[in-house]
């Protein structure tokens, strides 16, 4: 079953200008990688060539902050939602 | 051009000034129309980096604020920070970290006794000034 992906406004332009997209997978990265299968311009910008979560960006699996629990590996069900942020910072 | 309503910029500023000695930040959020943007809401939120130097919205917080907005019918169109001893320009490191070509860049500067208040785009890594308008006072 699919789970919900809010994608951050910066990269609605690769899905079509959606906020929301569904993909399949049991655990974050299967989730991304299908998103990368539905939408080739994410490819690099969520998870790095080097299979890591990109610093650009915060993921959270509903409430939670997917770097405190397993990164990629982090289990998805049915009905969860995952919302990418992009990492906000300056000086 | 950013319109700011009057109650946000007064969020805005007060919390700049409540981070002192330490930068703060928070998220603007409202309604882009093509260059423009009317934002009607700021989102205080955490400073990370818990430095007079340098910001990092906190992550939590964002989320808050994305959620709240979205129930408003309203998006995250910008960010603001504080630059509590120099002018009220984006830095290189402003720069480098901008997330979004689309977003409104608003620094507080409290170098001064009175706050300055401006606002940026941020597109390719060139600084653009824009106006900035605060309305509904």
């Amino acid at each position: 079953m699919p789970v919900d992906v809010n994608l951050p406004t910066i990269l609605r332009q690769h899905a079509g200008g959606q906020k929301t997209v569904k993909a399949n997978g049991s655990t974050l990265g299967e989730v991304f990688e299908d998103l990368v299968r539905q939408f080739p311009g994410l490819k690099g910008q969520v998870v790095t060539d080097e299979g890591a979560l990109h610093k650009f960006v915060n993921v959270y699996v509903n409430d939670d902050d997917v770097r405190y629990l397993d990164k990629l590996e982090t289990k998805v069900k049915d009905d969860d939602v995952v919302t990418i942020l992009p990492a906000v910072a300056g000086g | 051009m950013l319109r700011l309503a009057y109650s946000a910029y007064q969020r805005m500023v007060g919390h700049c000034l409540d981070g002192l000695p330490l930068e703060a930040c928070g998220l603007l959020a409202g309604v882009p129309t093509g260059d423009d943007a009317k934002a009607d809401i700021a989102y205080p939120t955490g400073n990370d980096a818990a430095s007079a130097k340098v910001y990092t919205v906190n992550p939590k917080d964002f989320l808050k604020a994305d959620r709240d907005a979205e129930g408003r019918g309203l998006e995250i169109v910008g960010v603001f920070h504080s630059h509590t001893h120099t002018d009220p320009y984006p830095s290189p490191t402003d720069v480098a970290n901008a997330p979004d070509p689309g977003w409104h860049y608003v620094i507080v500067s409290l170098r001064d006794e009175a706050p300055m208040v401006r606002s940026y785009r941020i597109v390719n890594n060139q600084i653009t000034e824009e106006s900035l308008a605060v309305e509904g006072r």
